[in-house]
């Protein structure tokens, strides 16, 4: 009896959940909320887009969660970022989904890291000095070079998999990249006083902005990537910059801020949250809002 | 404009080819006016299309400069990124886990028993003092585009001889369709929660009471597997394994289809973006042969008991996580239960020497612990445990054999049941780094029932190679 009523439950949960799925051409799955924008310009209606973190969480440090585990197990593209950012939990997202095509190597799996520029790629692989990636540096979105670079590589692949006429990603790719090129102009031209600014960053995850921007990073605060700040290495951090004072001490929403405020309250080095990703602040809406907003947070500063 | 040049051509072609009709002044003054006319239309013409010959040369020339930005973009790349292949790197990923400890007890932990439960496996205590608890080799690779396999050899101390241990050793079909997962070779079954983790991804240095109780420590054995995921947004898993059973809580076996059957459904997801939780049921049936009490905790070796008959158990297992905005790097909670019921029936043999009895066994166990973790600021964390146990056992003697005290009988066949064992633990742990770990834990442990051993240990944990997963 009880049995039934269960297994009545069980198939009417499944039934409500099925009918909710809505009927997308391809449901994509994104590692991180910037790489998930991306798909959204140039896939727009056409698909559904899952992130499967946001700008508060570390991706790092992200765990195969059940509900991750479902929705790569429907997904019919993973797009993630690849230089080992998502080591931790990826892989086993995917060998726990069951789903093959989009298992490393098939058309179903992207990495926007293969077309990228990478930047800081370690002469020497050793733990001891903190979380390093054999690839690079993996946080390769914040620079638009590499946007645009992953963008055409995206679009390519949606049409591998999404081969309906009506979809005309070369078309939407075409768009992304007028309106890309014109921000970009315009991004040049009002980023010309940052060139050179002296900061402190958090995490070393800002070097492709830096590169980008020309911003000079004196330090991190974390002693090695990836360990959180000690007080010996913060005081270490103080006497350097007595000598070569910093602009601004730079973090993402999802660092802790302990850290950065403490340098503020010893220094009065301005802190800038700047979003990192998209949702990181209220303007970083899409990828244009998230590069708007870092040049004039930062401009904010430097003027 | 076109129409009206072609026309002033045809005139124009009429009057080359036909000379003697074209002599009038009207004539020669309406030809003057259309060969200006002619002229200017074709001079506009040329106009435009040197316009878009200028036009096209420069948009030719911008992208001539982009593909070679391009190209020098592309040997800006650094070239260790994609260099050249050696054999190695088809090399599988390989880790190593180093873990060991110093352990004090009050009690003599020799002497280690769950009065009620049989203990299998390795469900005794650490040795005492500085020791090695064990030295984990894992390799793992995709064999092929069908296959994944992964092994781990344990390495641990028993007595004076170091044990080579093959912990898993499994292949993963890459390639099944709709959901459905696999594993066959020997792999730690997937009923409850805990039992699929190595030790070193365990919360507390040791097993909860109720898996040492009912699965001897953790649950490995030789056999195969199959899952289906449901194609929904909830997170809803079924499953089921046939093992050979060969392994607590079985016996010895040498049937073709095993004797350990398992199923096992698990659900979870997230509630809003703090928190997730799992919840699972999971049955293990075994047929049990000669299944001898051993751990590592029996001291006494000339005397044992061996169970044959029915093992069913029965364990709902909840897991629940928190983390602001779901990011665990500054704080996180989490908390996990689990809830076991056995029932046993079939026939026990307590042998001492060359004596033996026969016993009639019929056991009802319950048992549960619940642990919360609580990392409160960056690298360190916080535990808590609680274990109880409840084993409620008919026991009778059927032959008592060359023994002539049936009390002594059924108190040293270790089946007889003294009330309920219960442990509380804490813990303290401090990880610099996501490889390495070190923990401190406390045990009030009342295995024996009215008898409390103050159980202290430090421990560390260390990677070194592949990256560990962040399992949930």
């Amino acid at each position: 009896m009880s049995y039934a009523v269960l297994g009545r439950l069980l198939a009417g949960a499944l039934l409500l959940a099925a009918s909710l799925s809505t009927h997308a051409a391809l449901r994509v799955f994104a590692c991180e909320p910037e790489w998930a924008a991306l798909v959204e310009e140039l896939a727009a209606d056409r698909v559904e887009v899952f992130a499967a973190s946001s700008a508060h969480q570390d991706v790092h440090h992200i765990q195969a969660r059940p509900s991750l585990i479902a929705r790569v197990r429907r997904a019919d593209l993973v797009v993630c970022n690849g230089a080992g950012l998502e080591s931790g939990w990826l892989p086993l997202l995917l060998r726990r989904s069951g789903n093959p095509r989009v298992q490393p190597g098939k058309r179903g799996y992207f990495e926007a890291a293969d077309y990228a520029d990478m930047l800081e790629i370690p002469q020497r692989l050793d733990r001891a000095e903190g979380d390093v990636h054999a690839q690079g540096n993996p946080h390769i979105h914040l620079s638009p070079d590499n946007i645009e670079r992953v963008a055409a590589a995206l679009a390519a692949r949606l049409n591998e998999l999404d081969k309906d006429p009506a979809a005309d990603y070369d078309a939407r790719l075409k768009d992304f990249r007028h309106r890309w090129q014109t921000a970009r102009s315009r991004w040049k031209q009002r980023s010309e006083p940052l060139r050179d600014m002296p900061v402190v960053v958090h995490h070393n995850s800002w070097v492709y902005l830096n590169q980008w921007l020309g911003l000079r990073q004196l330090a991190t605060l974390e002693p090695k990537p990836g360990i959180p700040p000690t007080s010996r290495h913060l005081s270490a951090l103080l006497k350097q910059l007595e000598i070569t004072p910093a602009k601004a001490v730079i973090r993402a929403p999802y660092q802790d801020q302990r850290a950065s405020e403490w340098l503020h309250k010893q220094t009065g080095v301005t802190i800038i949250e700047l979003p990192y990703t998209i949702g990181g602040n209220a303007r970083a809406t899409d990828l244009f809002g998230l590069f708007d907003s870092t040049i004039d947070q930062l401009l904010e500063v430097q003027q | 404009m076109c129409m009206r040049t072609n026309s002033a051509v045809a005139v124009l072609a009429l009057c080359i080819s036909t000379p003697g009709h074209c002599a009038s002044g009207d004539e020669l003054a309406e030809i003057r006016r259309q060969m200006e006319e002619l002229r200017e239309a074709y001079e506009s013409q040329i106009k435009a299309l040197e316009e878009r010959l200028e036009r096209a040369e420069a948009l030719a020339e911008e992208n001539r400069s982009e593909l070679a930005r391009e190209d020098s973009k592309a040997s800006s790349r650094p070239a260790g990124g994609r260099g050249a292949l050696t054999v190695n790197d088809f090399n599988p990923a390989i880790s190593f886990v180093l873990q060991g400890s110093v352990n004090s007890y009050s009690k003599d932990p020799e002497d280690y028993a769950l009065p009620g439960f049989q203990l299998g496996g390795e469900a005794g205590l650490a040795a005492e003092g500085f020791t090695l608890d064990e030295t984990e080799l894992t390799a793992s690779a995709n064999v092929d585009h069908l296959f994944y396999a992964e092994t781990t050899i344990g390495l641990h101390d028993d007595e004076e001889d170091t044990e080579v241990e093959v912990e898993e050793a499994f292949v993963d079909p890459l390639a099944l369709p709709a959901g459905l997962g696999g594993r066959f070779g020997r792999f730690y079954s997937d009923v409850g929660y805990l039992n699929r983790f190595h030790t070193h991804a365990w919360d507390f240095h040791d097993a909860p009471l109720a898996y040492r109780a009912f699965l001897g420590k953790q649950y490995r054995d030789d056999g195969m597997r199959l899952t289906w995921t449901a194609p929904t947004d909830l997170y809803l898993m079924f499953g089921g394994e046939t093992l050979a059973g060969r392994q607590f809580p079985a016996g010895s076996s040498e049937s073709v289809k095993g004797d350990v059957q398992t199923l096992f459904a698990k659900l979870g997801g997230d509630v809003g973006s703090s928190h997730a939780w799992q919840a699972g049921v999971s049955a293990l049936f075994a047929d049990v042969n000669d299944r001898e009490g051993g751990g590592h905790g029996h001291g006494d070796d000339d005397a044992g008991s061996a169970f044959s008959g029915d093992s069913n158990l029965f364990i709902a297992d909840f897991i629940w996580k928190w983390a602001p905005n779901g990011n665990p790097r500054q704080r996180n909670f989490k908390f996990q239960s689990e809830f076991f019921y056995r029932d046993e029936d079939g026939d026990v043999v307590f042998a001492e020497d060359a004596d033996q009895a026969l016993l009639d066994y019929d056991g009802e166990q319950t048992g549960w612990y619940a642990q919360a973790v609580y990392q409160f600021m960056p690298r360190w964390r916080l535990g808590v445990r609680y274990d109880w146990l409840n084993p409620d056992n008919d026991l009778s003697i059927r032959d008592l054999g060359g023994f002539s005290d049936p009390d002594e009988v059924l108190e040293e066949s270790g089946f007889g049941d003294q009330g309920n064992p219960e442990r509380w633990s804490a813990m303290v742990d401090w990880s610099p780094s996501e490889f390495s770990r070190l923990r401190g834990q406390y045990n009030r442990d009342e295995s024996t029932p009215g008898k409390t051993d103050n159980q202290w240990s430090l421990q560390y944990i260390m990677s070194l190679g592949a990256h560990g997963a962040h399992e949930f």
